[in-house]
């Protein structure tokens, strides 16, 4: 259980630039524990780059990262056994079974009682039928459900979702939704997530942050963005963002 | 980096069994680790047995024992530095492959220790694969590798230290600049093969070129092996200069390996590996 106080994650000034090309401008943001905070962004919007950012896996040009109170960036090991990812662009092992990969993670994240642990992803996640196959077998939907038991194997009290229902069919990130809805209220998790799917941040999070060519243009619930920019939905904000139109609201 | 050194066995063996699963997975990659160091055991084992038998060859007692154990001793310590080197870089490339590098630099599991399980996994593939070719020389040829004691001892600990050297900023290249830099791989230890004087002398290579073929940890061990079937002798300053520049070779390979991951945090390519 996480005894710091304050909240979990807390970004200030991250930026980064791949030598002329910049990337993410410098952005400062804090994800208390329980919360979801959405990064919204077209294509090159600087949302995957972020969440690399937190990740761990990409060095900021500036600027800090603390989780869990401690400073990310000079020591990511203290944090990394509590937090954990998902992302349709990162595979598991495909020659694996899918019981061999989850056993593997179970090991490297120190989980005390991997056999049981999997059982029971196994039975919330629906993996049963499919434990024993090469996890290269399996399909998008079966993938995405296996991908997420691996970033909940740990428990995580952060957990990072990027685009983790790209490529599903609407039954099946639907459902993917509503386990991870479950699983934040369970364990009071904070979670970050990119995504270019409306519905989905706009189910999901309680907090967005409308990224535009590496800036942050917008902040703020997806009600207060709403009336902000008088839209009915999250996909007219996001294409009055996208395009340039401030109706009525600053971008 | 870590602020404070933290090393689990646990997660070195979390690796190695994944490694293992993945061995297990599949006959025809087991039988493959042996088939080309028994192909090229019994090559160079029958060019052998014709170069002793062949009119104005070499005959004689110790003509005979010299290219006996030249040849086929320096084709199976060959395979033992590039089947050691191969078997680490192998089990970084299948990381690659099925685009698993995040998941692991996202996880509990240090740079060290995920090295450690590569270098336990070159020692197990190096066992299934070299140790059935090593009594087959011993049947085919009467050659017995292991019957060199305490000299195979120090030869297969300088080349297994440098087969992972090489892995291990082979390795950081492939994190830095991804599988364009995979036939690294398979090609960087043939550049070795000449300059490390497998089959020949030192003293047969130009003047000039000895000073290179001597800053190779290789070259001791194949010079300390003619020396044993020659003189009957391990030369044991051979075997400490050899152990002396993989010291130092390792040390630079990690410097190069922990440098290279840190320029590919900078430039982003953690997130961008596979296929």
């Amino acid at each position: 259980m996480a005894l710091d106080t304050g909240p979990i994650l807390r970004v200030e000034g991250i930026s980064k630039t791949y030598a002329e090309t910049v990337a993410v401008k410098p952005l400062s943001f804090a994800l208390p524990a329980g919360s979801v905070t959405g990064l919204l962004g077209g294509n090159g919007a600087g949302k995957t780059t972020t969440i690399g950012m937190v990740m761990g896996l990409i060095e900021p040009t500036s600027g800090t990262i603390e989780i869990f109170g401690r400073d990310f960036l000079k020591d990511r090991y203290h944090a990394l056994g509590r937090m954990n990812f998902e992302s349709p662009y990162v595979d598991m092992p495909h020659r694996l079974t899918v019981r061999q990969n989850l056993t593997v993670f179970g090991r490297l994240y120190g989980v005390r009682d991997i056999k049981g642990k999997i059982e029971e992803l196994a039975a919330d996640l629906a993996l049963a039928e499919f434990l024993d196959r090469p996890s290269g077998r399996l399909s998008a939907g079966q993938k995405t459900r296996v991908a997420l038991a691996k970033a909940l194997i740990n428990e995580p009290e952060l957990l990072l979702l990027d685009e983790p229902t790209a490529s599903l069919d609407p039954d099946t990130a639907d459902w993917a939704r509503a386990h991870l809805e479950a699983y934040r209220r369970r364990r009071n998790c904070a979670i970050l997530l990119a995504s270019h799917n409306m519905a989905e941040v706009e189910r999901l999070c309680d907090r967005v942050l409308m990224l535009k060519q590496g800036s942050l243009v917008d902040d703020g619930s997806p009600a207060e963005l709403l009336t902000r920019y008088g839209r009915a939905n999250l996909e007219e904000v996001f294409l009055d963002v996208a395009r340039g139109r401030a109706n009525g609201a600053a971008v | 980096m870590s602020a404070s050194f933290d090393f689990s066995l646990a997660r070195v063996g979390a690796m190695t069994l994944r490694y293992s699963y993945l061995l297990r997975s599949s006959m025809p990659r087991m039988l493959e680790m042996m088939y080309w160091p028994m192909v090229q055991m019994l090559t160079w084992g029958f060019l052998q047995s014709y170069l002793i038998r062949a009119p104005g060859g070499l005959v004689g007692a110790d003509k005979t024992t010299i290219a006996a154990g030249s040849l086929i001793g320096a084709v199976l310590l060959w395979d033992i530095l590039l089947r050691g080197q191969q078997g680490f870089s192998f089990s970084f490339l299948e990381e690659m492959w099925s685009r698993n590098i995040a998941n692991l630099f996202m996880s509990p599991l240090r740079p060290a220790e995920f090295v450690a399980s590569m270098m336990a996994m070159s020692l197990i593939r190096l066992f299934v694969g070299m140790v059935p070719v090593t009594i087959l020389a011993i049947w085919f040829f009467g050659f017995n590798l292991w019957a060199l004691g305490l000299a195979f001892a120090a030869f297969f600990a300088i080349l297994i230290v440098f087969a992972w050297s090489v892995g291990l900023f082979v390795s950081g290249l492939l994190l830095r600049y991804g599988l364009g830099a995979e036939n690294l791989v398979w090609s960087l230890m043939f550049v070795i093969q000449p300059l490390g004087c497998v089959y020949y002398p030192v003293a047969v290579l130009p003047y000039w070129l000895q000073p290179i073929c001597w800053a190779l940890p290789p070259t001791y061990v194949f010079e300390g092996l003619r020396g044993v079937l020659v003189d009957h002798a391990l030369r044991v300053d051979l075997m400490l200069a050899g152990l002396a520049l993989d010291a130092i070779l390792f040390t630079a390979a990690s410097v190069a390996f922990v440098r290279l991951l840190a320029a590919a945090r900078r430039a982003g390519t953690l997130l961008q590996t596979g296929e």
